[in-house]
């Protein structure tokens, strides 16, 4: 058994690179659409609310309230675009489209296909999240050099969040699953994370919850690096996300081995 | 290279009570085509996919060109083609784009794919498509595709489960003219089919399977003279219970399946003698087929 579960593991570190390859085609040819679908909403989102509640809410520790939100909205868009990529596109590559079938025929393993999927999904996290910075960092609101050191962060929340997205896709049956994920896990974490609004406006109970979530570490490295304030825990925040990245991909794959290969 | 491609030993595979695989051992030599017949059900496409390392057998052994599966399944891969039994081609991509991206999954560089890419267009008779969408391209085209972006890397072994179930007469013995020359060529198939007419133009030898369990194992007219070895009368039409104590005494062996009567003779002039000038009869003869062999096995007609 344990055999059986090590030779669908990654078969070695570059085998992945061929499946994200075919992603990104697939990607090019879609592109511009794909672009604007991505930034649409949290573009709404900061707008909406920076402008419109930066009026009442007026300075969070000492910043703006668009500055203070622009750093959330990096994190959770960063956070969405990876979920969505891989919840949508990544079961239709396993399902209807049959991709992951032919892929499996080659000499890839599920766990090459898995590492392309969340790399493919992390690198559109990266797009989209690095967009809200570039636009913020235009209005202002953020230092251009920031955008460099933040994008570590994004990917790494973009892998977190394309791995445990990926779990969901591995135990979901069909489509209509993910909407449980989406509005009782991803949903809440917004208001949790610290991405709208700071986290120590919560009872306490509330704020250890929020210690434990993937994307308030996220947000807690990114927004520092933005507003361009020292970040307290790197080392912490870091390490809790490489256990949100890793510890759902190979939870994954144990689960598609049993899925797909009964 | 060794001279056995597929080696299968006592292999058992069951999903809950259902046994899929039951105790099935075959050895395919490297060069031949060797089939797996059997109606839907029988465990063929299981066998596939066993094969493959894409399923791991509850108990036995098997070894695909000298691989152990499934356990070093990833490295026999590296040297088969897949022909899967329903199309999984990237319908969004072009011809070219397809057998680009499939290469990289063998680790190809764009340069070593491009190499290949004219030949394999030739083979698949898609030259004139390699820049159409696959979406474009008719059921047959997206079969022959499937097959040329099976040979990309250059294959020793090629597994395919039924190349030709969906596809019209004059598409599937396109395939099959292709198929024998891979064979010509020295390639192994596995070939997995319920047509009797694909195994019997196809395959040196083959595996009659029902319900998982093999019932019979040889080369097609070895196994069609073994099993029937005479004239087959196919008889519609009339009562089949009065006709065969009518033609009992000429025939070696009588099957009556639905409202067919299977008659073996080995001097079918007696037969239609016997039957000459009864009405509402529609008689037909001729050479024995697999069909038969596997309705003498199994007392039923295969079911498609």
């Amino acid at each position: 058994m344990r055999e059986g579960y090590a030779a669908v593991m990654p078969a070695n570190a570059y085998n992945w690179v061929a499946v994200w390859r075919r992603n990104f085609l697939a990607w090019r040819k879609v592109a511009l659409a794909s672009v604007l679908g991505n930034l649409a909403d949290p573009m709404t989102n900061l707008f909406g609310l920076g402008f419109g509640l930066g009026i009442i809410v007026g300075l969070i520790d000492g910043t703006s309230y668009i500055a203070f939100l622009a750093g959330g909205m990096v994190a959770t868009s960063a956070m969405t675009a990876a979920t969505f990529e891989t919840m949508y596109a990544a079961f239709a590559r396993m399902r209807a489209q049959r991709t992951w079938e032919a892929i499996l025929c080659t000499q890839l393993t599920l766990g090459d296909i898995v590492l392309g999927e969340l790399a493919w999904a992390a690198t559109k996290a990266v797009l989209a999240g690095t967009a809200i910075a570039v636009v913020a960092a235009t209005l202002g609101y953020a230092a251009w050099a920031s955008i460099l050191y933040s994008i570590p962060a994004i990917a790494i929340t973009g892998f977190v969040f394309a791995s445990l997205a990926m779990v969901v896709v591995s135990l979901a049956p069909s489509y209509d699953y993910f909407v449980f994920y989406q509005t009782l896990v991803v949903t809440p974490m917004v208001f949790l994370c610290g991405a709208v609004f700071p986290v120590s406006q919560m009872p306490s109970a509330f704020q250890r919850v929020a210690g434990l979530l993937p994307l308030a570490h996220s947000v807690d490295l990114i927004r520092p690096v933005m507003l361009g304030l020292p970040a307290g825990g790197i080392g912490l925040h870091i390490g809790a996300l490489c256990m949100y990245a890793v510890l759902p991909f190979f939870l994954s794959i144990a689960l598609f081995r049993r899925r797909l290969m009964r | 290279m060794s001279t056995v491609a597929i080696d299968l030993t006592c292999v058992r595979k069951s999903y809950g009570d259902k046994i899929v695989v039951d105790g099935l051992s075959f050895a395919v030599a490297s060069g031949e085509c060797f089939g797996l017949l059997g109606p839907n059900g029988a465990g063929k496409s299981t066998i596939a996919r066993m094969v493959l390392g894409m399923v791991a057998p509850d108990t036995g052994k098997m070894t695909v060109l000298g691989e152990p599966v499934p356990a070093r399944a990833r490295l026999a891969r590296a040297r088969i083609g897949v022909v899967p039994q329903f199309d999984n081609l990237e319908l969004d991509f072009t011809v070219r784009e397809n057998l680009l991206v499939f290469g990289r999954y063998f680790n190809m560089s764009a340069r070593q794919v491009e190499a290949v890419v004219p030949e394999l267009l030739e083979f698949a008779r898609l030259e004139s498509k390699a820049d159409a969408r696959v979406a474009e391209l008719s059921g047959g085209m997206k079969r022959r595709l499937t097959l040329a972006r099976a040979l990309i890397n250059d294959p020793h072994l090629l597994v395919m489960d039924e190349p030709t179930t969906g596809l019209d007469p004059h598409a599937r013995h396109l395939i099959w003219e292709r198929l024998r020359l891979l064979l010509a060529r020295g390639k192994t198939i596995l070939l997995t089919t319920h047509f009797m007419e694909e195994a019997e133009r196809l395959c040196d030898r083959l595996c009659v399977l029902e319900a998982g369990r093999k019932i019979a194992e040889g080369e097609p007219r070895a196994l069609i003279d073994e099993q029937i070895g005479c004239q087959v009368i196919e008889i519609y039409g009339g009562n089949p219970h009065e006709l065969s104590s009518l033609i009992r005494p000429y025939a070696r062996h009588i099957e009556v399946s639905g409202e067919t009567l299977f008659c073996y003779a080995p001097d079918p002039e007696q037969v239609l003698v016997q039957l000459r000038g009864r009405a509402g009869l529609r008689l037909l003869q001729r050479p024995a087929n697999l069909e038969d062999v596997f309705l003498r096995l199994t007392g039923r007609e295969m079911e498609r």
